[in-house]
């Protein structure tokens, strides 16, 4: 498979471009691998890759049911950071922010990384020294960050509403020059590419219908395309991770709800960062093509429905109104939802299970994709010696039980809340 | 929207409720002392896709909290019963 250069552009382009190959292999699932990674989306694609590349182990399969990144990697608002504030969690996700920094590099495919920077508004005194506080640690932790006050934010972002109209008038802003946006498709595509040229098996349209364990542990899995055998399985399926840890006997400590994003039509260069209004829950981007990208709160419920309900769509448009007056006028072009696993502290659990052989990755909550390149470089690291990497040393099952809850947000147990 | 039966207020839209959880959890006797019986109260749950019972509270209604069995991946709405006397 040949490398993309402005080099190949060209020559391919003589040729018509009809002579590029195939991006990734199709092949017909092997009777046994060494792992077996359930859920082809960004992180169980990044998994298998540096599983390959880091750790020299490439007998690896990725089942995925549908299409590839068809699931929550191409349904959020691709939104990369690593303001987080909490041991155990800082480091984890600035080591991903410098994955992606490399990452086009890396993958040789460009995943369109744009450090834009990421504007989180406070609308009081008291939310701004929260603000400062955690711009404080972050940068105790080497992670770039700045408060700004109100008129260095005007400065800087004008279209938002300053008017003496504003419903929640602006007070100041933490900012992350290094966070943007990233093109989440590619990086699925990016990942399954660089994967299958390290010689890992992509096998779409194969789902997972149980989880093969003898006296403790795993043995391998069944599948709507047959029987595979594996001493190493990896759980790495979003929403589904509580589905999927019962065909092994284990209860999580998730649930699953939806989460809902929109798109604009697309209009002319509007929005030059991200932007996360405080009053409420609502974070806006614009694509390259144009169109906001913005999406708010969870419904509410458990839900497994991938799809929203209407009222939700209505308090986010309404935070829309209230930090952007100018949208009012803007029709929405889609919304989607997808399906997130709200783990009970709002934190992540890469870590292996009580049945041996077993691995989980999950419960990102709706914070997943700016993770994806740690993840997957922890998770490999896990499956391969069978030891944590010290940056997911805190994501274990048993942190629950113990009184070790990661809860950035302090919400408590209540999984629809963080 | 997902329409509630309230026993005491008749069908309303879910947006006058409050979503309370899993229903179907015991809560561990006040007197138990085992701390696996109440973390696995307080952190597990079986998050099924299909038959769900669950809490909602009728907070802008009569305020009374309801157990009303939906199936997650439809929303459709099975039965709704007062959570007093009906508590798992």
């Amino acid at each position: 498979m040949s490398r993309y250069s402005a080099l190949a552009l060209a020559v391919k382009a003589l040729g018509g471009n009809r002579t590029w190959p195939r991006v990734w292999r199709d092949p017909e699932p092997k009777p046994s691998y060494d792992v077996v990674i359930i859920g082809g989306g960004g992180h169980g694609l990044a998994s298998a890759y540096y599983l390959a590349r880091e750790h020299g182990i490439t007998n690896v399969a990725v089942l995925e049911k549908s299409w590839l990144g068809g699931g929550n990697t191409g349904r959020n608002t691709t939104i990369v950071r690593s303001n987080y504030m909490i041991d155990g969690n800082t480091r984890f996700y600035e080591k991903s922010l410098q994955l992606w920094e490399g990452l086009s590099r890396e993958l040789n495919y460009n995943v369109m990384y744009s450090p834009r920077g990421q504007l989180n508004l406070s609308h009081s005194k008291a939310q701004f020294d929260a603000a400062a506080r955690r711009g404080n640690i972050m940068r105790l932790n080497g992670i770039d960050s700045k408060a700004m006050l109100r008129d260095e934010v005007r400065r800087f972002a004008p279209y938002l509403d300053f008017s003496d109209q504003a419903r929640f008038p602006i007070y100041g802003a933490l900012w992350q020059g290094r966070a943007g946006t990233v093109r989440h498709d590619a990086v699925a595509w990016g990942y399954a590419r660089a994967a299958a040229r390290c010689g890992v098996d992509i096998i779409q349209q194969c789902e997972v219908t149980g989880i093969v364990t003898k006296n403790g542990r795993v043995r391998g899995v069944e599948t709507t395309r047959g029987a595979i055998t594996a001493n190493t399985v990896a759980i790495v399926v979003a929403g589904d991770s509580s589905l999927l840890a019962r065909m092994a006997g284990i209860r999580l400590p998730v649930e699953s709800h939806v989460l809902q994003a929109f798109v604009t039509e697309a209009v002319k260069p509007l929005v030059d960062t991200v932007i996360t209004f405080g009053a409420g829950h609502f974070y806006i981007s614009q694509s390259d093509k144009g169109g906001l990208v913005f999406g708010g709160d969870l419904d509410g419920y458990n839900s497994y429905a991938r799809r929203g309900n209407l009222a939700v769509a209505g308090d986010v448009m309404a935070e829309a109104r209230a930090l952007l007056p100018h949208l009012s006028r803007l029709r929405v072009l889609r919304h989607w939802g997808g399906t997130v696993d709200m783990t009970m502290d709002g934190s992540p659990i890469i870590a292996a299970m009580p049945v041996k052989g077993l691995f989980l990755n999950g419960g990102w909550c709706y914070g997943g994709f700016k993770a994806t390149p740690a993840s997957g470089w922890c998770f490999a690291h896990l499956l391969a010696t069978g030891e944590p990497h010290p940056l997911i040393s805190r994501f274990t099952l048993e942190r629950f039980e113990r009184g070790f809850q990661l809860d950035e947000k302090g919400a408590g147990p209540e999984p629809g809340h963080h | 929207m997902i329409r509630i039966d309230c026993p005491y207020c008749g069908a309303r839209d879910h947006t006058e409720f409050s979503y309370g959880g899993d229903a179907s959890v015991p809560r561990p006797d006040i007197a138990c002392e085992d701390i696996k019986a109440w973390s696995d109260y307080v952190f597990l749950r079986d998050n099924p896709r299909g038959a769900h019972s669950e809490f909602w509270h009728h907070v802008n209604g009569c305020r009374e909290w309801l157990i009303v069995k939906r199936d997650t991946a439809t929303h459709e709405v099975a039965a709704v019963l007062p959570a007093r006397g009906n508590m798992p």
